[in-house]
């Protein structure tokens, strides 16, 4: 075995909203995890149970209350969210949230082939990467190579969060962050995305977190799982156990530790 | 005959608002951000530049301090906006109001006249024709610098922050500074276009800037409609947005020539931008055939008479059955 890394760490991570009003609700309590190299993490849980605000701490949207976060080993607590970007790839849940609707396709890659640089007078896209993104792009197996000066905003949910996810990894991150990066999108489609997601992951050996709302998703994808509840981890599995699961075990668990299950985790 | 002998005079002053407007661009189309400094800018531009050649300083040194002003008026709104959080329109503002205060005090006094004959300067309306080839070729000399400017990695990422702020920090692109940075480099082609202002009417005014920003406007939406259709090249477009500048200044012109009384067309100016920064809005709304088709879409039509009728139904409605039949 080799010796591997922690590639994210939160320790000790507290977040509260709304501190001393009527409206205060603990988002994240003394959290702790640690991620893995090469680990394929989904994250579950009902509503309010703080999936979200969990993801935005890492990217920075906005700061913690207390303690620290690592991002391959760097502390990046006190980071803004732009200087964090150089260690993550991000998907979110909104297709419209991940491109540039404006600007060419070719040319949302050229800038996410750029993160973590410094951005300089040099020019914005070069005729070499011009064919390294096609051959990129051939694989999503949706023709967007034959399409690489259309304007990102042409393209339909599925295409975008597939174009998302390439851009997010074009530039190996040392966590790839999706945040339910399928919800929106049609059964088929979702399949899809998904199913580049672990082609691409495995690949490339990335580091993923991967919030869903799809116990089903959760429990196929991945080596390992965590369900989360008011802030905190109430359930962390992995390895073969993790395999054994079924979503019946995890409705279990949630009404084991009484938490309210939203109506799309039932449905879906 | 009146308006034809006006018309070189329209198209020169077309130009230098065709500059203003490209900087106007920047902001309003590139960046997304409405930025009202332009008014106070464009002055800014003027008083410098006036106040340095009438003091005998070369012109082109005038202009770039001109240049440099500009630039210093947009890193203040952009200070507003970015680190103390205020918003674009009301910084822009503020920024406006200061450099009231800044423009009198540059100059000394409310208006202050630079004569071409009294002193070198590059354009005059008294030689109309030559000033019309010297702005154009600082207009495309601008046009090729900004094309090739937005073609870098910075200026990808500027654009980008206009577009997609979102994405723009998913990618590592700093937000706040980009925007300083476009604001910075339109109101500097703003305080340049003042500077030519003042040299080609010969004086600068307090007053000169007052509703810059709607001359702007309607020079871009020109510009926008007349290039869209045919080419969405950055540069092109670019140059639509000049040759807005001179369809404006003629149609002033010829308005003028009709008799129309001058103290309206301040107000006709700015309700027709409102018209026109209406439309996208409207074919969204009405034209889009989303409601219609959103309405149509819905699995359950509640109407008993049919789901025919809730399709034909005003667009307006639509959205508001589409949330019944959720319930």
């Amino acid at each position: 075995m080799c010796e591997k890394r922690p590639m994210l760490e939160l320790k000790g991570v507290g977040k509260t909203f709304n501190r001393g009003s009527v409206n205060e609700k603990v988002a994240l309590k003394d959290f702790d995890l640690t991620v893995e190299e090469g680990e394929f993490l989904t994250v579950i849980g009902g509503n309010g149970a703080g999936k979200s605000t969990f993801m935005n701490v890492v990217c920075g949207t906005y700061p913690v209350d207390e303690g620290k976060i690592f991002l391959g080993g760097h502390d990046v607590t006190r980071l803004p969210e732009y200087r964090r970007a150089k260690y993550l790839g991000r998907v979110f849940q909104d297709p419209m949230m991940g491109t540039s609707p404006d600007m060419e396709i070719q040319e949302n890659l050229a800038l996410a082939y750029r993160r973590g640089k410094v951005r300089s007078l040099m020019p914005g896209i070069r005729k070499a990467e011009k064919e390294f993104f096609r051959t990129q792009l051939a694989r999503l197996g949706l023709g967007l190579e034959e399409r690489m000066t259309v304007k990102a905003g042409l393209l339909s949910g599925g295409q975008r969060q597939s174009l998302t996810l390439l851009m997010a990894t074009l530039k190996k991150p040392d966590l790839l962050l999706l945040d339910e990066h399928t919800a929106a999108l049609d059964p088929k489609t979702a399949a899809k995305v998904l199913a580049f997601t672990e082609e691409i992951a495995a690949e490339n050996k990335l580091t993923t977190v991967m919030v869903t709302h799809n116990m089903a998703d959760a429990i196929r994808c991945g080596n390992r799982l965590i369900m989360m509840q008011e802030g905190r981890i109430i359930y962390d599995v992995s390895g073969e156990e993790k395999k054994s699961l079924t979503v019946e075990d995890l409705l279990e668990r949630f009404r084991a530790s009484a938490g309210e299950l939203s109506d799309r985790m039932i449905l879906s | 005959m009146g308006f034809l002998s006006a018309l070189p005079g329209a198209i020169a002053l077309g130009l230098i608002w065709g500059l203003m407007a490209i900087g106007v661009y920047i902001t309003y189309k590139v960046l997304d951000f409405a930025d009202l400094t332009v008014d106070g800018s464009i002055c800014t531009g003027g008083a410098v530049c006036a106040v340095l050649v009438t003091a005998g300083v070369n012109v082109w040194v005038a202009m770039l301090a001109a240049l440099l002003a500009g630039a210093a008026a947009g890193l203040l709104t952009g200070v507003f906006h970015t680190l103390m959080g205020i918003p674009a329109i009301l910084s822009g503002i503020l920024t406006q109001l200061i450099l009231w205060s800044v423009n009198l005090k540059i100059m000394g006094q409310a208006n202050l006249s630079v004569s071409a004959r009294t002193y070198g300067v590059v354009i005059s309306q008294l030689e109309a024709g030559w000033a019309i080839l010297i702005l154009f070729g600082f207009v495309s000399v601008i046009i090729g610098l900004l094309y090739w400017f937005f073609g870098t990695e910075l200026g990808c990422g500027i654009r980008a922050t206009g577009n997609n702020p979102n994405m723009s920090r998913a990618q590592g692109i700093n937000v706040g500074l980009n925007k300083i940075i476009g604001l910075m480099i339109s109101n500097a082609l703003v305080a340049l276009a003042g500077a030519l202002l003042v040299q080609y009417q010969g004086f600068a005014d307090i007053n000169m800037g007052r509703g810059a920003i709607v001359i702007g406007l309607a020079a871009v939406i020109i510009g926008e409609a007349l290039v869209n259709l045919i080419c969405r090249n950055f540069a092109v477009r670019l140059a639509g947005v000049a040759l807005g500048g001179i369809i404006y200044y003629i149609v002033y012109q010829l308005v003028i020539e009709l008799g129309m009384d001058t103290d309206l067309l301040k107000m006709l100016s700015a309700l027709v931008v409102a018209i026109f920064l209406a439309i996208p809005y409207w074919k969204k709304r009405y034209f889009s055939g989303f409601h219609r088709k959103k309405a149509a879409k819905e699995p359950p039509a509640p109407p008993p008479e049919g789901g025919e009728t809730a399709a034909q139904e005003p667009p307006a409605a639509a959205p508001l059955q589409g949330g019944q039949s959720d319930v």
